[in-house]
C-alpha cells in the first residue's frame, strides 16, 4: 500500500516537471525562431538547440512517467516522425498546399517568405516563391520511391540469388559469387554518373541504379546467414522428417534469413536516401522543376545568408528522417538478433 | 547371425558400412565396416568418444550427409527388409519420419527459431498422415501432454527461444514421434542439458519406448547412460564397433581394452576425494591415416606387434552375442562390475 501511494506522487511529479521543461523548451523554440533573421548573430540557432533539448527531454520525462520507465521514447517519436513523412508523401495530393513545382502558378506568390506555421505557407516560401512544405512532402514522395524501391529490388534479387548460392553450392555459388565480387569492386559513384549520363535521371533510373548496387551486398548477407542456417541441425531434422528440398528452402531457410535482411535493410533505405539527396543535389537525380530534398537544398544554397531556412528546412527533415530509421533499424536489430544470436 | 537369440527377423539390418569424407587434407575415414542388427522394439547403444563416428554412423543410416560425403558400395541398411537407399524419391519422403526419425543433439539448434512450435510439430503431421488442421493440432497437443510439457495450449504458440532447454528436447522428441516411427535415433539427446534434465529425458525415452514399442539408437558418450536405458551396447572407436553385446553381459565381462579403459576411467564416488582420475594415455588416431592394425593398439596396454599387422574381425566371444574385435581380450569382469555399478549417471 505505502508502495503504491509513494510512487504516485513520484509519477505526478516527474510527470510535471516534464511537462514545465518541455513547455520552456516550446516557448524557447518559438523565441528562438521568431527572431530569426539573418541580421542577427549565431546565438539564435544555440537557443533554439537549447530549447529543443528542453522539449525532447522534458517530453521524454512526462511520458516515462506515463508509459512507465522502459518507455522508448525516441523510439517512438522516430516511429511518429517516420508515419508522419510518409502519410505525408503518399497524401500530398489531397492536402492543401500552395504550389511547390510550377514557377508559372507561383508568380503572384510572395518569395523568400519566412516560416509561419498559421499562414498558407507554413514553413515559407523559397526563392521563386514556390512553398517549402509542399516540396518536402513531395520530396519526400521521390526519396522514399527511390529508398524502399531499390531496396525491395534489392531484396528480391539478392535473396533469391543469394539463398540459391548458399543452398546449392558448386559451379552455381562460384558463378554468383564471381558476379558478386566484380559488382563490389566497381566504383559506385562511376556508376551512377555512368548510368545518368547514359539516361535521364528519372525516379524509375536512379531506383534501377541504386537497386543494382544494393544486390551485391544482400547477395552476400542472404547468401552467409544461409550457410549459417543450412548447417543447423533443425535443417537436417526437417530433412529426416522427409521434407522436400524446396520446402527446406522456403520453409526453413528463407524465414531465417528474412530476419537479418529486413533488419539491414531499414538501415540501408536511410543511407540510400542520403545518397540520393547527394545525387539529386549534384543534379545527378530527379531535378528540378520537381523537388526533393537534395535539390531544395542545391537550389536554396546561394542565398544561405539571406534565406538560411531554404537550407535548414530540406536539411533537418532530410537529417531527422536518416535519424529516425537508423533508431528504428537498430531497434529491429535488437528486437531480431538476440534470438538469432542465443540458437 | 549373432542375434540368432530373436526369432522374428530384425527391424534394421546394417551391413559393412562404410563413410569417408574429402576435405582439403585428405580423406577422413569415419565410418568403417559397421555392421548390427536390431530387432524390434529393442535399443542399442552406441558409445564412444568425440570423433569416434557415432554420429556419422546413424547419419549415413538416416541418409543425411553432406556433399562431401562419400559413402562406401559394400555397404546396405535394410528396414523392414526394404533397402533404404534405393528407395525412389516419393517413397523416401514418407519413409523418414514415419518409419524412422531421429532426435538431434542440441535442443538450441534443432528447432527452426522462427517458427511456431505448434507449426513445427503438425507440419509433419499434415504431411505425412494428411490430417486436417485442427486433427493435427489436437495431435500435437496430446503429442506435447505425452512429451510431459504443462499448458500444451499455450506452448502451441511460443517460439522456441520461450522454452528452456529440457523443454525444447521434449518438443523435438514429440516431433520426432509425431508419426509413430518403429525406429528413434536419439543422438547425444541428454549432452547439451543439465545433469537433471538429462534424467527426465532419458526416463521420458524409457518410457514413450515402452509405450509404443518403438525399437531405438542411443547414442551417447556416457556408459552410465547405456547402462541404465539400452538392451545392447556397441562401443565404437575410431569408426568402428570394437565391442557389441547385450548390456548386462557386456558390463559383466568387459574384453576389449578400450571398452575397460573406458570404464576405467569413469570418476568414481566410493574412493577417497583427490584420488586422480584415470585418463587414457595419448589420443584417438588420426582418421586420414589410421593405423595399420588394431586402431587402438597405439594406446593400448597390452599391445604386442601382432596387434599392429592387421586388423582384427569383430568376432563372437565365448557368447554367439558378445563380439570383441580384438586378439588379446582382457576379461576384467571384477574391474568392470564395481565400475558400472558407481557409473549410473
Amino acid at each position: 500500500m505505502s508502495d503504491a501511494s509513494n510512487a504516485r506522487p513520484a509519477a505526478g511529479r516527474s510527470l510535471a516537471i516534464g511537462l514545465g521543461l518541455a513547455v520552456v523548451g516550446a516557448v524557447g523554440t518559438y523565441v528562438g525562431l521568431t527572431a530569426f533573421t539573418a541580421d542577427d548573430g549565431w546565438w539564435k540557432y544555440a537557443v533554439v538547440a537549447v530549447a529543443i533539448v528542453f522539449v525532447y527531454n522534458g517530453l521524454q520525462r512526462a511520458c516515462r512517467a506515463v508509459f512507465g520507465p522502459t518507455f522508448q521514447f525516441g523510439l517512438w517519436l522516430s516511429i511518429v516522425w517516420m508515419g508522419l513523412i510518409v502519410s505525408g508523401a503518399v497524401f500530398a495530393d489531397l492536402l492543401p498546399l500552395a504550389e511547390s513545382r510550377d514557377v508559372s502558378k507561383a508568380l503572384l506568390e510572395p518569395i523568400d517568405l519566412r516560416p509561419n506555421l498559421f499562414s498558407r505557407h507554413p514553413l515559407g516560401t523559397d526563392g521563386q516563391g514556390l512553398d517549402i512544405l509542399g516540396g518536402i512532402l513531395y520530396g519526400g514522395r521521390v526519396s522514399l520511391a527511390i529508398g524502399v524501391g531499390a531496396i525491395v529490388i534489392g531484396v528480391a534479387v539478392g535473396m533469391l540469388l543469394g539463398v540459391s548460392a548458399g543452398h546449392y553450392r558448386g559451379w552455381l555459388d562460384r558463378t554468383i559469387s564471381f558476379v558478386t565480387d566484380s559488382m563490389l569492386a566497381f566504383p559506385p559513384l562511376v556508376f551512377l554518373l555512368a548510368v545518368v549520363a547514359a539516361f535521364n535521371p528519372t525516379i524509375v533510373t536512379v531506383t534501377l541504379a541504386l537497386a543494382v548496387l544494393a544486390i551485391p551486398t544482400y547477395i552476400r548477407l542472404a547468401r552467409a546467414n544461409t550457410l549459417v542456417h543450412a548447417q543447423r541441425e533443425f535443417v537436417l531434422a526437417a530433412r529426416a522428417l522427409g521434407e522436400r528440398d524446396r520446402s527446406i528452402v522456403w520453409r526453413e531457410l528463407v524465414p531465417n534469413v528474412a530476419l537479418p535482411v529486413a533488419s539491414f535493410s531499414v538501415l540501408l533505405v536511410a543511407a540510400f536516401i542520403v545518397a540520393e539527396a547527394s545525387l539529386s543535389f549534384l543534379g545527378l537525380s530527379v531535378t528540378r522543376p520537381n523537388p526533393t530534398w537534395g535539390n531544395m537544398i542545391a537550389a536554396a544554397q546561394d542565398d544561405f545568408r539571406t534565406i538560411p531556412h531554404g537550407v535548414f528546412t530540406p536539411g533537418a527533415v532530410l537529417f531527422m528522417t536518416v535519424l529516425a530509421l537508423n533508431r528504428i533499424g537498430d531497434a529491429a536489430r535488437l528486437r531480431w538478433d538476440p534470438r538469432e544470436a542465443k540458437v | 547371425m549373432s542375434q540368432a537369440a530373436t526369432d522374428k527377423a530384425p527391424l534394421l539390418q546394417v551391413e559393412n558400412l562404410h563413410t569417408a569424407f574429402d576435405t582439403p587434407a585428405g580423406r577422413v575415414r569415419a565410418v568403417e565396416g559397421v555392421s548390427f542388427e536390431l530387432a524390434e522394439g529393442r535399443t542399442l547403444g552406441v558409445v564412444g568418444e568425440s570423433g569416434s563416428g557415432k554420429s556419422v554412423l546413424v547419419r549415413t543410416i538416416m541418409g543425411l550427409l553432406g556433399p562431401n560425403a562419400v559413402v562406401g558400395d559394400e555397404g546396405r541398411v535394410l528396414f523392414d527388409g526394404r533397402d533404404v537407399h534405393q528407395l525412389d524419391a516419393v517413397a523416401a519422403r514418407h519413409f523418414w519420419g514415419t518409419e524412422m526419425a531421429m532426435v538431434f543433439q542440441d535442443p538450441m539448434t534443432s528447432l527452426n527459431p522462427v517458427k511456431r512450435i505448434g507449426q513445427q510439430i503438425t507440419e509433419s503431421i499434415r504431411f505425412h498422415v494428411g490430417a486436417n488442421r485442427v486433427r493435427a493440432r489436437e495431435r500435437a497437443l496430446e503429442l506435447l501432454r505425452q512429451v510431459g510439457i504443462p499448458e500444451p495450449e499455450r506452448r502451441l504458440e511460443q517460439y522456441p527461444h520461450e522454452l528452456s532447454g529440457g523443454m525444447r528436447q521434449r518438443v523435438a522428441i514429440a516431433i520426432a514421434i509425431a508419426c509413430d516411427p518403429k525406429l528413434l535415433i536419439a543422438d547425444e539427446p541428454t549432452t547439451a542439458l543439465d545433469v537433471t534434465v538429462q534424467k527426465q529425458i532419458l526416463e521420458l525415452l524409457d518410457r514413450l519406448r515402452r509405450e509404443s514399442g518403438m525399437a531405438m539408437i542411443l547414442i551417447t558418450h556416457d556408459l552410465g547412460v547405456v547402462a541404465d536405458h539400452a538392451d545392447e551396447v556397441a562401443v565404437m572407436y575410431a569408426g568402428s564397433f570394437v565391442e557389441h553385446a547385450p548390456t548386462a553381459e557386456l558390463f559383466g565381462d568387459v574384453e576389449h581394452p578400450y571398452t575397460a579403459a573406458l570404464l576405467g576411467s569413469i570418476p568414481r564416488t566410493d574412493l577417497p576425494s583427490h584420488t586422480p582420475l584415470r585418463a587414457i594415455e595419448g589420443r584417438p588416431p588420426n582418421l586420414i591415416d589410421p593405423p595399420s592394425g588394431c586402431r587402438f593398439a597405439p594406446r593400448c596396454a597390452y599391445r604386442t606387434d601382432a596387434c599392429e599387422a592387421a586388423l582384427p574381425p569383430l568376432a563372437p566371444l565365448l557368447s554367439a552375442t558378445h563380439s570383441v574385435r580384438c586378439i588379446h581380450p582382457v576379461g576384467g569382469a571384477r574391474r568392470a562390475a564395481a565400475a558400472v555399478s558407481g557409473g549410473g549417471a
